[in-house]
């Protein structure tokens, strides 16, 4: 297939994924804000939120001080932010019409038709009454686009450059909620099962949509190292890194089969997932929970640049 | 008079492109007024270079190149013959009848401003005669540029007429446009010209025009010197304007920015008696 | 009155409409509305739009679609489809003759310098070969009927000719919305057309490619206001869609960058214009095209379809002369007429042009779209005066004709079903193994009362065209 229909199913997935995140991440930023600062903690939530969503330093080149009106305008729909919600979807659709042949029917009319609704929210009352619908919808909409294109994408290279490019986007999303929240994660950092870790542990996992898997996993009250675990090394929780990497190695193992060739991306990925699958949260947080998260983020990069440079390019 | 050209091109890029691909009009045919003695072009990296003639009749060369690399250079080496004809072209390839060269070009548009200026200063002489009254008109009017960076021509006819300056081609193209617009078939040269005695004038590549003379033919006119071509003049390419007959076209892609140095020698062994008849 | 091609002038019913005005008679305002309103939908959630030039906004809008159909029968389309054919195969000709031998220009046929100061000839197609001396491989030309009898050649498209999708689009609402009046008609397919293309494409594949010749569709990117049509088109000829980053050129050889690695093509159905399609030897400035394309076409490496420089056989000036052409060169008389057209560079002409302005419809020469037109009977005093002054500034740019009253076809409109204005474009194939033509075409409606101007970017709209046994 042409490398820019590669390229462009690869970053429509990761353009669809990243909506999704955003979405959450200012879910959960919401939530915690509405609380007292005994259970939210006096840290700025808003800022977190900009930290967590990776632009922080884009939004300071518009705004002064993260508020709950700055940061949600600059995430949702500002044009001065080239990845917000907005941005995304646009993008994506962008990268959808490029690529039309290669979509399904289906999945064509289920991004053409996010993008139209699209057209439908106003950005003045999406901004404040109507932000929580908005929110559910982009999440839905994600998860119409998965479908539309699990349930209809033939299994070729086609489907497998779309999946990557969840899989990759969606690591980087869990590794940097990692990043920004660890210091919660730390298990003698304050008194176990204080108000405001209890919060935050409750924040992340529902910023991965794992809040309840997290008691069919472990049967137990939340532990900052399960959650931990849980976010690293459970393949069953399908946005922990290990999942993803999981479903990395799978994907570009297939392409690698169809077109009869390995090559970096490959070799680096599988390095990535060997350390994940042979290793234990304890060893991590020996050797240093923050350490293995920024080392994690800076590889997983790296595939992406190795998958750019074998086949997009 | 025999002339030797050497002629690089550098090609330097700032970080290292992937790969080039560019289209060489730097080979120089024979006929009555010129003969080609040996004529070579060597390019500095390993690389396919496929001779062809194009639709006028030049001869081009494709030249494609695998990278990744930061620098190339292209290095013409030749010697050519040359006789004065008082700037008449005869014995060359003409492939298409001349009135084809009155067709306009997006560089040789005169607009309003230049066919009114070809009016006014051609007067109502001889053919001969109002070409000459063009040159003259064009040089007085239009200041020539000698910088030695020297841009590709990519202003207009119209342009560089308004601003009153130039280089060569710009003057080539004002010429061009004006002939036309008198319905005179004319068209653009590109080639080398030896200077003896100017020494601002480093650079020997040069552009000028051409135009047709019934009973005559073609014509060489260059309105940079204010003189019809003489033995001093090799011509190398013929074209509807500096694209068409550029010695190099290549695309500019934004990524890496290109610099590109011309260092032309060109020298007079001897000066020929001009003993050989070269019929083609 | 313009001729009704579902009702005579004794308000009798023409057979071919018979199914159809049955049909009207049976079905219930609202239902067509709904209906509309559905169609309306499919290319709207389908994405069948098109880009307005000179719309800054880059709005994206759906050319409307009229559900009742235009029918024509298998008599008539058989005697336009020889037509057709006739033109199509002299415009190939007269294309390698002036890119060849030039024996029109050197029998007088054709004036030599409509051809050498013709901006769309491309010297340097001079002497190149192409593959089975086809240069136009995909043509649209454009038919209007003023009575019974004559169809008449209004425009021919030699460049790179749209709207096959959107007679490919009505055809499925056709079937899918009209399934009660589709189905009392023998309607002939069209659906093969995709097909037939790719047969025509790779026919004329170059001689050193193998016996599978990779085609691909050249697109100049989502922008194009017919981008619709080109991923459509590769899509249903199961075909690489690409723009010209995708392609690169080494050693004379074009190849697509994929994911597996360089890939070799053979057949280029390019939807760029020639300007763009090569910066290395058209325009210099063009990012849409392949630097060194025409090298390798000059090699013979590849095949362009439409050959480059095919406008200068489609030009409004040009088609006054077809007639000729097709006599010199085909040694036939012309099938299809033409209408009736003044050279404004030919003073005699000019003199009478100018005299008529508000009679007549100006033409430019090298215009498209219904750009830059004048429409004489419904221009204002000051739109004709301004058009004078740029006809007598500039005579060579124009030629005129006399306003043709366009059939009509009953339309479904906001007051109901009226008679609107249509033409056709029907799509004529060129390959090595001859030329085919789909039954019908692109039929396009002025959904404005009285309108003759059935250009999509200027208020037109389209209709499924059946040619049906009658």
């Amino acid at each position: 297939m042409l490398s820019r229909t590669a390229d462009s199913l690869y970053w429509l997935s990761r353009y669809v994924e990243r909506a999704d995140y955003l979405a959450r991440v200012l879910d959960t930023a919401t939530r915690l804000s509405s609380l007292p600062a005994a259970y939210a903690g006096t840290g700025n939530e808003w800022e977190s939120a900009l930290i967590t969503a990776g632009c922080l330093e884009a939004f300071e080149e518009v705004y002064d001080v993260p508020t709950a009106e700055t940061v949600t305008e600059f995430l949702v729909s500002s044009n001065r932010n080239p990845s917000s919600i907005r941005r995304c979807l646009e993008i994506a659709r962008f990268n959808a019409r490029a690529v039309r042949t290669a979509l399904t029917a289906e999945m064509w009319e289920t991004i053409n038709g996010a993008w139209l609704e699209l057209q439908g929210f106003k950005t003045k009352s999406l901004l404040s009454t109507d932000l929580p619908r908005f929110l559910d919808w982009v999440k839905e909409v994600s998860l119409r686009v998965d479908g539309s294109g699990h349930r209809t994408m033939l299994r070729n290279d086609a489907y497998w450059f779309s999946r990557l490019g969840i899989y990759i986007e969606r690591a980087e999303s869990t590794a940097r909620i990692l990043d920004v929240k660890y210091h919660f994660l730390l298990p003698d950092q304050s008194p176990v099962g204080g108000g405001l870790d209890y919060t935050q542990w409750t924040a992340i996992l529902r910023a991965v949509s794992a809040a309840t898997s997290y008691h069919w996993v472990y049967r137990e009250s939340l532990k900052p190292w399960l959650v931990a675990d849980l976010l690293i090394l459970k393949e069953q929780m399908p946005r922990s890194l290990a999942a993803c990497y999981g479903n990395i190695v799978a994907n570009l193992d297939r392409l690698a089969e169809a077109y009869g060739r390995k090559g970096p991306s490959q070799r680096l990925a599988r390095t990535i997932q060997t350390r994940l699958v042979n290793n234990r949260i304890e060893n991590i947080f020996q050797a240093g929970l923050h350490e293995f998260v920024s080392d994690f983020i800076r590889d997983n990069a790296a595939v992406g640049d190795a998958i750019g440079k074998q086949y997009l390019a | 008079m025999r002339i030797n050209i050497q002629h690089q091109i550098t090609c330097a890029f700032d970080s290292p492109i992937p790969s080039l691909i560019q289209i060489l009009r730097l080979t120089p045919r024979t006929y009555d007024g010129q003969f080609v003695r040996r004529w070579q072009i060597d390019v500095d990296i390993d690389a396919v270079l496929k001779a062809r003639e194009d639709s006028f009749g030049n001869i081009t060369h494709v030249l494609t190149l695998a990278g990744p690399f930061t620098e190339l250079t292209i290095a013409v080496d030749g010697e050519v013959e040359t006789q004065d004809t008082h700037g008449v072209v005869a014995g060359a390839q003409e492939p298409f009848p001349t009135r084809l060269y009155l067709r306009e070009t997006p560089l040789t548009h005169p607009g309003a401003g230049l066919a009114a200026f070809a009016q006014d200063i051609a007067g109502e002489g001889s053919l001969l005669d109002r070409l000459h009254a063009l040159l003259i008109g064009i040089h007085e009017r239009v200041d020539v540029d000698t910088a030695a960076t020297k841009a590709p021509a990519m202003s207009t006819a119209a342009e560089a007429f308004v601003l009153r300056r130039g280089v060569c081609q710009d003057l080539a193209h004002i010429f061009i446009a004006c002939a036309r617009s008198l319905g005179i078939p004319a068209r653009y040269i590109s080639g080398y010209m030896f200077g003896d005695a100017d020494e601002s004038r480093r650079d020997a590549s040069h552009g000028w025009a051409e135009a047709f003379v019934d009973g005559l033919g073609w014509v060489g006119f260059d309105a940079a010197n204010c003189i019809c071509a003489t033995d001093a003049y090799v011509r190398v390419s013929v074209g509807l304007d500096y694209f068409g007959a550029a010695p190099i076209r290549a695309v500019h892609n934004g990524a890496a920015a290109e610099r590109r140095t011309i260092a032309v020698a060109v020298g007079a062994a001897s000066v020929g008696q001009a003993q050989e008849q070269h019929q083609t | 009155m313009a001729f009704d091609e579902m009702y005579t002038a004794e308000g009798e019913i023409r057979p071919a409409y018979v199914g159809v005005a049955k049909w009207m008679a049976a079905v219930a305002p609202e239902q067509l509305e709904r209906r509309r309103a559905e169609a309306e939908l499919l290319y709207r959630r389908g994405g069948i739009t098109f880009a307005v030039y000179g719309d800054t906004q880059g709005e994206e809008r759906i050319i409307p679609h009229d559900i009742v159909p235009r029918v024509l029968s298998s008599d008539e389309w058989s005697r336009l489809a020889k037509g057709l054919e006739q033109r199509v195969r002299a415009l190939n000709m007269f294309l390698a003759d002036i890119y060849g031998p030039r024996n029109v220009l050197k029998a007088g046929i054709v004036p030599e310098d409509l051809i050498w100061r013709n901006p769309a000839f491309r010297p340097e197609m001079v002497g190149l070969r192409v593959p089975h001396g086809i240069f136009v491989h995909i043509a649209g030309i454009d038919i209007v009927r003023i009575d019974a009898n004559e169809f008449y050649v209004l425009e021919d498209n030699a460049r790179t000719p749209s709207g096959v999708s959107y007679m490919l689009g009505g055809r499925e609402i056709s079937i899918r919305l009209m399934s009660d009046l589709f189905a009392t008609h023998r309607v002939a397919p069209i659906e093969n057309y995709p097909d037939q293309l790719l047969d025509t494409l790779r026919s004329v594949a170059p001689r050193g490619a193998n016996g599978d010749p990779v085609v691909a569709l050249l697109t100049p990117g989502q922008f194009n206001s017919a981008y619709y049509e080109h991923s459509f088109l590769a899509d249903k000829m199961g075909v690489e869609l690409v723009e010209g980053r995708d392609l690169f050129v080494r050693d004379e050889v074009v190849y697509m960058r994929t994911t597996e690695g360089p890939r070799r093509v053979d057949v280029i159905y390019r939807r760029i214009d020639d300007d763009f399609l090569d910066p290395l030897t058209f325009r210099q400035d063009s990012a849409l095209g392949v630097p060194g394309l025409f090298s390798a076409y000059a090699a013979g490496n590849v095949t362009l379809a439409n050959a480059i420089g095919t406008g200068a056989a489609d030009d409004k000036d040009i088609y006054s002369y077809v007639p000729e052409i097709i006599r010199f060169l085909l040694s036939e008389e012309p099938i299809l007429k033409n209408v009736p057209t003044w050279r404004c560079r030919e003073p005699k002409d000019l003199g009478y042009v100018l005299d008529h302005l508000a009679e007549l419809v100006v033409k430019e020469v090298h215009g498209s779209g219904g750009y830059g037109m004048l429409v004489g009977p419904q221009a204002s005093r000051e739109e004709i005066a301004t058009f004078a002054a740029r006809v007598k500034a500039r005579p060579e740019g124009y030629i005129a004709q006399p306003t043709l009253a366009l059939s009509t076809c009953p339309t479904f409109v906001e007051s109901g079903v009226a008679p609107r204005h249509v033409d056709l474009r029907p799509f004529v194939l060129s390959g090595a193994n001859g030329i085919r033509i789909v039954p019908g075409g692109l039929t396009r409606v002025a959904l404005r009362q009285g309108s003759l101007v059935v250009n999509s970017s200027q208020g037109g709209g389209t209709k499924d065209t059946w040619v049906i046994e009658c």
